[in-house]
Formats: C-alpha cells, structure tokens, sequence
C-alpha cells in the first residue's frame, strides 16, 4: 500500500474559492482513481491561500491486469450495429470477438484485456486530467501561456510512494514546463528557499516549522482560540461570525489574532455601521461588553509574526479604521442636518427599474398600499403607516447608505430617531425589508408589518405586470424571497390579509401558493395534506389555508380520521371506475338523490348522515373551526361502512336505482371534498 | 536653458540620495519606484500629457497590453477624478492625484517577488509588517477591459492594485500583462505617517526651500473642485464629447488608431466631468459609457491590427 501526496502551489488563491477548490481536487482525482481500476482507502485534501494538496492513502503500488467483457449484437445483426460494437470495444473486425449462446440467442462478446503495471504510470494521466477539470468560478491566463488557473501556477508537488512521479504540466507559450517534482515553499514572509518533501506526515511538519498551518479547521481554530483569549483579557466578548472566521481563515497561512482599539471619538456612530466597517471593509471581528453593546476593541488577524509582536500590524490598522470611520461620522454627521423628508425629492433622480419608474414613484405606490393593507392589521394606525411608507426609501441618497448600501433601512431608523419621528415610525423605515431570509428577524410591530408588506407585495406585484417572473434558475429581482417574506409576516403575526384584493394575477398567487407548499413541507407537513387543502382553491387567506391543513393534519393522525378515509376511498372508487366506463355519467349522477329511491335502510341512513354533517359543517367552516368541521364527518363513517355491506349499487336490472346509489356515492365525495380533497390523501 | 555657464562651476553640489536610502519625502517615493523598475529592465516613461482617469488609460499600458510585442514600462500617471473633488477639505479624497504604475508584459514567473521588492526598497519591512493579497477583480467598463488581481494590503490598507490583464478593448489578450499600480498619496501617507495628503512634505526636509503637497497642490484641489462642481459648461462639454466621439471615428476609419485613442480619452474625461457636474441621469450614464467603450474598442482594434501587421 502506498500514499499519493499532490501539491499545487499557486500565487494567492481568493479565500472564498478554497474549500470548494480542495474538494473539487479530490472529487477529480478519486474519480480518476476508480475509473482507472485503484482502489485506496482514504483522500483528504486541504487548501491555503497559496496551495490545495491532496492526500490519497491505501493505494496499491502496482495493478493487475484487468479483463472487460462487453456485450456486443446478436450474430447477424445489420452492419450498423457491428460497426458501431467495435468503434466502442476498440475492436478492428469481428475475428477479434467471439461468439457466445446466451441463452437468448447467440450474441457478439469483446474480451478487452486491460494491463495493469504500476501505478506510477497510471497517476500522472489522471492528475493532468483533474488539473485541466478543475472548475475555479474565475480563472485566467499569465506570462505568454494559454492554461487556466485561479492566479498563476507555480509548482507542483506529486510523490507516490515517495517518490517523485516523472511528469508535467506546460502552462503553453514560451513558458518552461511546471515539473512534478519534491519541493514547495513555506510561508511568503516567514521562510525562505525551497523546502523538500518525502511524504504526507513529512511534508506537513515541513510546512508547520514553514510557518504554514495547512489545515483550514486548525487555522480556524487557532483564530477563534487566540482571538477570544484576547478578548478576555480585554474584558470584552469576541462576535463570533462564521463566514468572516471562514474567510480570514482563508486569507492567512499561519494565523496571528491581534487586538486593536476604535478611536473614542467614534464610539458615537451607529455600531451597525462601525460593525459593517470593520467586517466587510477590514475583516476584522468586533467584540462586545459586559452589557452586549459595542465594545471598543477588534480582533484583526494578521498572516505574519513580527519583530515587535504586531504593534505595527495593530497601529496600522487602528490608523486605517480610524481614516474609514472618519469617512462614516463625517457622513453620520452630515446626513442628520437634513430631514428624512426633505431627501424625498432627490429619489426621484434614482431609477428603481427601466420600466418600474423612480424610487419616488414606488415610495408613491408603497405609501398608497401601506395604508390600505393597514386596514387589515390590528392596531396599525394609519397615518403612521402612510408616515412610514413614505419615508423609508429616503435613505438611499444618504451618504451613509451610499457608503454602506447593506445598512439601507436600519440608517433610516437612526436617522428618523434623532429627528425625534414617533418610534413606530423609526422601527418600520428599520424593518421594511425584513425578512431578508429563513433566519432573519420577521417584523412584529403593527406598522412595521403593513410597510414590510407592501414593500415585498409592490415588488411582485410590479415585477410581475412587466413580466419579469423569476424562473427556475434565475429569480435577479429575489422575487422568491418577497413571497416568501410575505409568507413568514402573515403567518407569524396571524394577519388576515385577502391577498386576492392587491392583485389579479393568478400564477402570482399560484407562485405564493408553490411558495407556501415548499415551506410547509421543509417543516415536515405531508405534501398530500398540503395538496388536499389547496385543491380546493380559491383560498388567498394564507392564515386560514394553514389552520385548514393543520386541522386535516391531525384529524388524518386520528382513528375516525383514518376509518373515514378508508370509508371516502370505497365510494369514491366506485364511483371513479365507473365515471371511467361511461363517460357522461358525471353529469348524469351530479347533484342529491332521489329520496323517493332510497329503498334500503342503509341508503336512507347515509343520506340523513350526510344532511346533519352539512348542518354542522357549515357553521363550523363559517366560524373556521376547520377540527369541528373534520369531526363533524366522522358520523359518515358508521353509515358508509354499514351502507357498503348491505348494498349494492351497480344493479343490473334496474338503471334508475343504480344511478341513484351512484349519486348518494357521488354526494358522500362531494360533502368531505368540501372540507378537503380527500382524493389527494394516499392512503 | 540660459542657466549661465559660469553659474554651473559655481554652485556646490546638491546632496543626492544615496542608494538604497528609504524615501522620506513625496518626491523621493517617485524616484525610488523609478530607480527600482528601471533595474527591472523596465522603461521610466512620462506621464501622457492629457486628463485621464487613471494610469490605465496610457497608451503604454491599454494599448501595449494588446498585441504579440513584449513591454515592460513604469511611469507616474495624475489622474483627474473630477467627482472625487473635495474643495481641499478631505483628508485624502482629490480630484487629481498620482499613481505609479509598472506593467510587465509578459508578466515573468516572479513578479510578485519583484513586487515586493519594490516595497522593500520604499521602506516596507516586511518583519514589521503585515502584506496581504486580497481578492479583487478589476473591470473598466469604459475601456472594456477586465483582469483578475488582488489589492494589496499593507497592516489592513490597500496600497496597490496587481491585476493581470484578460482582456482590453473587448480583445482577448496574447501575452498577459502584470499591472502593478501604486496610489502614491495614500501610500506616502502611510510611509510618513501623516494625517492629511496636505502635510505630506513633498521635497525632503534638508531643501532649502520645503514644501508639503498641500503647498504644491491645497489651491489647486479648492479652484479644480469649484469648477468641476460649479461652473463647467456643460453644453460645451456635452459639445466636446460630441465632437471627439465623431473624430475619434474618423480617425478610425483613416487607421490612425493613436490619434483616434487621444480623442477617446478626451471625450471619457467629458463624460466624468458631466458626471460630476450631475447632468447625467443614471440611464442616460450607461448609455455615455458603452459610447465610450466603442470608441476604445475601435481603438484597440485599429491598434492591434498596426501590431500584428508589423510583426508579420
């Protein structure tokens, strides 16, 4: 058994690219591997800023020869056929193949001998193989070569069974050749010359001593440790942020959290927008108080060791935060000498959409709509909704949201609270675009929710009148998330909203309803339960939609709801085999039964069942007691059972009464699929 | 050119920077990214002697990034950004500044070695600092070219752009250029530690007579941002682009691709001034761009068929 190390050394690889990248590597490569016949027992790859290596364990030194069959045509077959069995075999004519009875006939077989030999000589193939598949989502050339790779290609390491594999790799041009071969570099600033490799376990505790943690997991972990270690010593508490941990882990090969200081003199900027500074301008983590505010210090990691322990490192980018965040209080400042209000006609300078108009019309729309949804959301008061409306777009001609444009909404807030506007009104301009996704806070104040609303109802409803639907693969305006942030605000604060009176399209509300059905099913709600309810159609109450489902949810759990089922799917075969034979009969067995036919006993019993379920049905569907109105069925079930044992309905000699029993059939389907559509529940 | 003869004998000479020294002053920061890419085996060119946005715009790096013939150049570059004028009052935006740029055409195996010896020589230790390569692409819409890259970063601040060129004038390239540029003001900043661009010293201190950038330049920022905030005549630049789009495409047509790309540059600095007087609308901006990029586009084209025909 035997190790395959591969290393391919570049200049800096983007951070978010690595770990797609190293399981790219492995993918290709381990494909590569079983298709070529070797086996092994375990492949980890790993990725820097400046190399993804590949270690593959287990595989054997040397491969047997290995014999294919191939089935080809039957003897005889038209020459097309043979012709195209030897192209695929590799054979040159049919006096290479052999004959063979099947059992089914007698057939052309290719015996195709594959020779093994070692495996050194199989590797360097499908390494080239995977280095040309690998798909980086952004790839260029360099020097006078015509090879693509994320940034220019420097070496390449490939031992097996430490050895050196006899290959290479040419970028094209006038360019030398990358030789595989045995040696790599440690780290850009902290080692220097070339560092010689025999194996994985050497290579690397070669790399460690080089200043290279090549594992992403530990250099996470180092950050993470190092980085709170700080923190307490600071008194204060790291904001963990994944992805930023993912990305600075990516941006260094041998980590150095460091704790820096913001300036006092910006303490006073809203600390979104210090947090989002920091972040997404710096990469730097914030940290908080004792009291969960904003705390003053920040976690930078830096990819060097230096000679004064990083004090330059933390002065350099205490000077560079300070430089940007003068930038955000001069703005913070600035921006507050203007009111909210007195922005608004500056929107009409910014387009929304070619074909939408401005964003002052849409705050026009927004303002119309927001009040009229607010007649459905208990205590929204009115002017504070049409307030609200009209102001939330107003700061995207800040100079805050121009710098920072992912703070749009909460820089509103800020600003409508230092003008003293009411705090329902400050929080909706905060919450309107709320919910941004599954884990994001949903809006719950009266106010908040009718602008939310119609912010995400304006944008379908406009995007949809201009065509501009989303399809499977391509959703530019996130349509998709507007419906689905109506969804979240309907349910969540129970708003009665008739979503049928804001527009008029139907595959918009089929949209909603596929939206819906996706989300009821993600929390683990059967699909034909989902399905049953929505046949009914006609439902744009969405709050009602789901207590009907809910309620049909744990009737179908409950022993009547499951004995009436049985009872449903009886009649309902019936009926449908024979609707099936005659195609007219569903016209012809529409409607109530004859009383004057009902001759049995049990026939009679049905039909007064079903009459007393249609009492109390009613009432409870009016009053949307959707359980009473699933309960109220359950006296079907008896009547049905005893009806299908001493009945029969297709009576042969007398059509009049057959049609009749198929109609009191036909009417038990017609009263529960009131309820639901029982035919869409499996069984 | 009438300094009398006698004159030269006599005055003692001026101390000179001695090899290697770091650069303590603005002027000096120029000289040494000079001296280290000419060793290089660069040419020191001179800036292009029209407004432009950026370095990029110089003929030695747009157009001698096209074609099969190998190029190594550096060279200052100011360059005019009318809208990020600030009347002289913000500590680092300016409507005119300077980059230094070096472009390696074909960009050879270690030129982010070369790189950061460049910062060695302007006095970036790298035993105190922290340098890092962060991701960034870089697109110039008007110009139709794109490269993958990354800002450098110098202790979290971003003190070059490195780009390695793609494509340019919507041409796919032949032999890829390294492009290396230096936003001198900032990084001296950096390197003097100084607050504001305005207390950069510009000469070195020893002069006789020292000067900060403010002393060269405060004016300059007030009078150019008046102006391109406040009085630029926009129907004459709405005319001025009008009439270089319309001679750049004459040119074309006569194959005089350097003179035709003069008059591209001419009408995308009337565009940005237009920009910054706000008489564009955001449509309309789109539309100015893509009318800009055509004319780059041609250019290159022409340009490019001047190369490969002498080559041939």
């Amino acid at each position: 058994m035997a190790e395959l190390l591969l290393e391919l050394l570049s200049e800096e690889i983007p951070a978010r690219m690595q770990a797609r990248a190293a399981d790219d590597l492995k993918r290709l490569v381990c494909d590569g591997l079983k298709a070529a016949g070797l086996t092994f027992t375990d492949a980890r790859a790993f990725a820097t800023p400046r190399r993804l290596a590949l270690v593959v364990d287990g595989l054997p030194v040397a491969r047997e020869d290995v014999s294919d069959e191939r089935r080809g045509p039957r003897i005889g077959a038209p020459d097309q056929a043979i012709q195209g069995f030897l192209k695929g075999a590799g054979l040159a004519s049919l006096d290479e193949a052999e004959k063979r009875e099947t059992g089914k006939g007698e057939f052309w077989f290719a015996v195709v001998t594959k020779k093994g030999g070692p495996t050194a000589e199989a590797l360097p193939g499908l390494i080239d193989a995977a280095l040309k598949a690998l798909p980086w989502p952004k790839s260029m050339k360099w020097g006078s070569g015509t090879m693509q790779w994320v940034r220019p290609l420097q070496s390449i390491v490939a031992l097996f069974d430490d050895k050196v594999l006899a290959s290479e790799v040419a970028p094209g041009g006038q360019m030398a050749p990358i030789k595989f071969g045995d040696t790599t570099r440690g780290h850009r600033f902290l080692s220097k010359g070339a560092i010689r490799v025999t194996g994985f376990a050497d290579y690397t505790a070669k790399l460690r001593a080089a200043y290279v943690m090549l594992d992403a997991a530990e250099r996470k972990r180092i950050i993470l440790e190092g980085a709170e270690k700080l923190c307490a010593g600071a008194q204060v508490t790291l904001r963990v942020d994944e992805g930023l941990l993912d990305e600075v882990a990516g941006l260094v090969e041998w980590p150095v959290p460091l704790l820096g200081t913001i300036d006092a003199a910006f303490m006073d900027v809203p600390p979104e927008v210090l947090i989002v500074s920091m972040k997404t301008h710096q990469r730097y983590f914030a940290t908080t108080t004792q009291d969960g505010l904003l705390a003053n210090r920040f976690v930078v990691v830096a990819n060097n060791v230096t000679r004064d322990g990083g004090a330059t490192v933390v002065d350099g980018n205490e000077r560079v935060l300070r430089a940007r965040l003068s930038d955000a209080k001069f703005f913070w400042d600035q921006d507050r000498k203007v009111r909210l209000e007195d922005r608004l006609p500056a929107l009409k300078n910014i387009v929304f959409h070619a074909k939408l108009g401005t964003q002052a019309e849409r705050v026009g729309r927004l303002a119309k709509l927001a009040v009229e949804i607010a007649g459905h959301v208990p205590g929204a008061d009115r002017g504070l909704v049409e307030q609200a409306a009209l102001l939330c777009k107003a700061d995207l001609v800040t100079g805050m949201v121009g710098e920072f444009p992912e703070l749009q909404g909460i820089i509103g807030r800020y600003y409508a609270l230092s003008e003293e506007l009411p705090m329902a009104v400050a929080d909706a301009i905060g919450d309107h675009y709320a919910p941004a996704g599954p884990n994001d806070r949903c809006p719950d104040a009266p106010v908040s929710i009718a602008v939310a609303l119609a912010d995400k109802l304006d944008a379908l409803v406009s995007f949809w009148s201009i065509g501009e639907k989303p399809t499977g693969s391509r959703d530019p305006f996130a349509l998709r998330r507007a419906a689905l942030g109506v969804i979240r605000i309907v349910v969540e604060n129970n708003i009665r909203l008739p979503l049928r009176n804001f527009f008029k399209a139907d595959d918009l509300m089929a949209f909603f309803a596929e939206r819906l059905k996706v989300q009821m099913r993600e929390k683990g709600v059967r699909h034909d339960v989902v399905d049953a309810v929505f046949a009914l159609g006609n439902e744009d109450d969405l709050v009602r939609l789901l207590a009907r489902v809910e309620a049909l949810q744990s009737f179908l759990g409950s022993d009547a709801g499951k004995n009436l089922l049985t009872a449903y799917g009886r009649a309902a075969n019936i009926v449908r085999a024979e609707e099936k034979k005659d195609k007219g009969l569903a016209t012809r067995i529409a409607g109530a039964p004859d009383v004057a036919l009902l001759e049995q006993i049990e026939e009679k019993a049905v039909v007064s069942a079903l009459a007393d379920v249609e009492r109390t049905k009613g009432p409870a569907l009016k009053a949307e007691d959707f359980a009473g109105a699933m309960a109220a069925l359950a006296v079907l079930r008896a009547p049905i059972d005893a009806y299908f044992e001493k009945v029969t309905v297709n009576v042969t000699d007398r059509p009049e009464l057959r049609l009749n029993r198929l109609k009191l059939l036909n009417q038990i389907r017609v009263t529960m699929d009131s309820v639901a559509d029982f035919s869409k529940i499996e069984g | 050119m009438s300094l009398g003869e006698n004159q030269v004998s006599d005055l003692s000479p001026v101390p000179s920077r001695s090899k290697g020294a770091k650069p303590t002053c603005f002027q000096e920061l120029i000289l040494t990214l000079q001296d280290y890419w000419a060793a290089q085996g660069c040419l020191i060119l001179q800036p292009y002697d029209m407004e432009m946005g950026a370095g990029t715009f110089h003929t030695a790096t747009t157009l001698r990034a096209l074609g099969p013939k190998p190029w190594y150049a550096a060279y200052v570059q100011p360059c005019r950004r009318p809208s990020d004028g600030r009347y002289g009052e913000n500590p680092n935006r300016l409507q005119h500044y300077y980059q230094f740029q070096a472009i390696l055409k074909p960009s050879p195996p270690d030129i982010l070695e070369r790189y950061l010896g460049s910062l060695e020589a302007i006095g970036v230790d790298t035993g105190l600092h922290d340098i890092r390569f962060v991701e960034d692409d870089w697109e110039s819409p008007t110009l139709g070219a794109w490269g993958l890259g990354w800002e450098v970063w110098c202790d979290g601040m971003e003190i070059t752009q490195f780009t390695y060129f793609q494509q340019v004038g919507g041409i796919e390239v032949d032999l890829v250029a390294g492009e290396i540029t230096y936003g001198l003001e900032r990084l001296a900043m950096y390197l003097f530690d100084k607050k504001t661009v305005y207390e950069l010293p510009y000469n070195s201190a020893s002069s006789e007579v020292p000067l900060t950038y403010g002393d060269v330049f405060l004016q300059n920022e007030q009078e150019q941002s008046t102006y391109n905030f406040e009085h630029a005549d926009t129907e004459m630049l709405f005319r001025h682009f009008a009439d270089a789009e319309k001679e750049c495409g004459r040119l074309i047509e006569k194959k005089l691709p350097l003179p035709a790309y003069d008059l591209c540059i001419k009408a995308s600095h009337a565009f940005n001034m237009l920009d910054a007087r706000g008489v564009i609308s955001v449509t309309e901006r789109q539309s100015f761009i893509l009318r800009v990029r055509d004319l780059a586009k041609a250019c290159c084209e022409a340009w490019l068929t001047t190369q490969t025909a002498k080559a041939a």
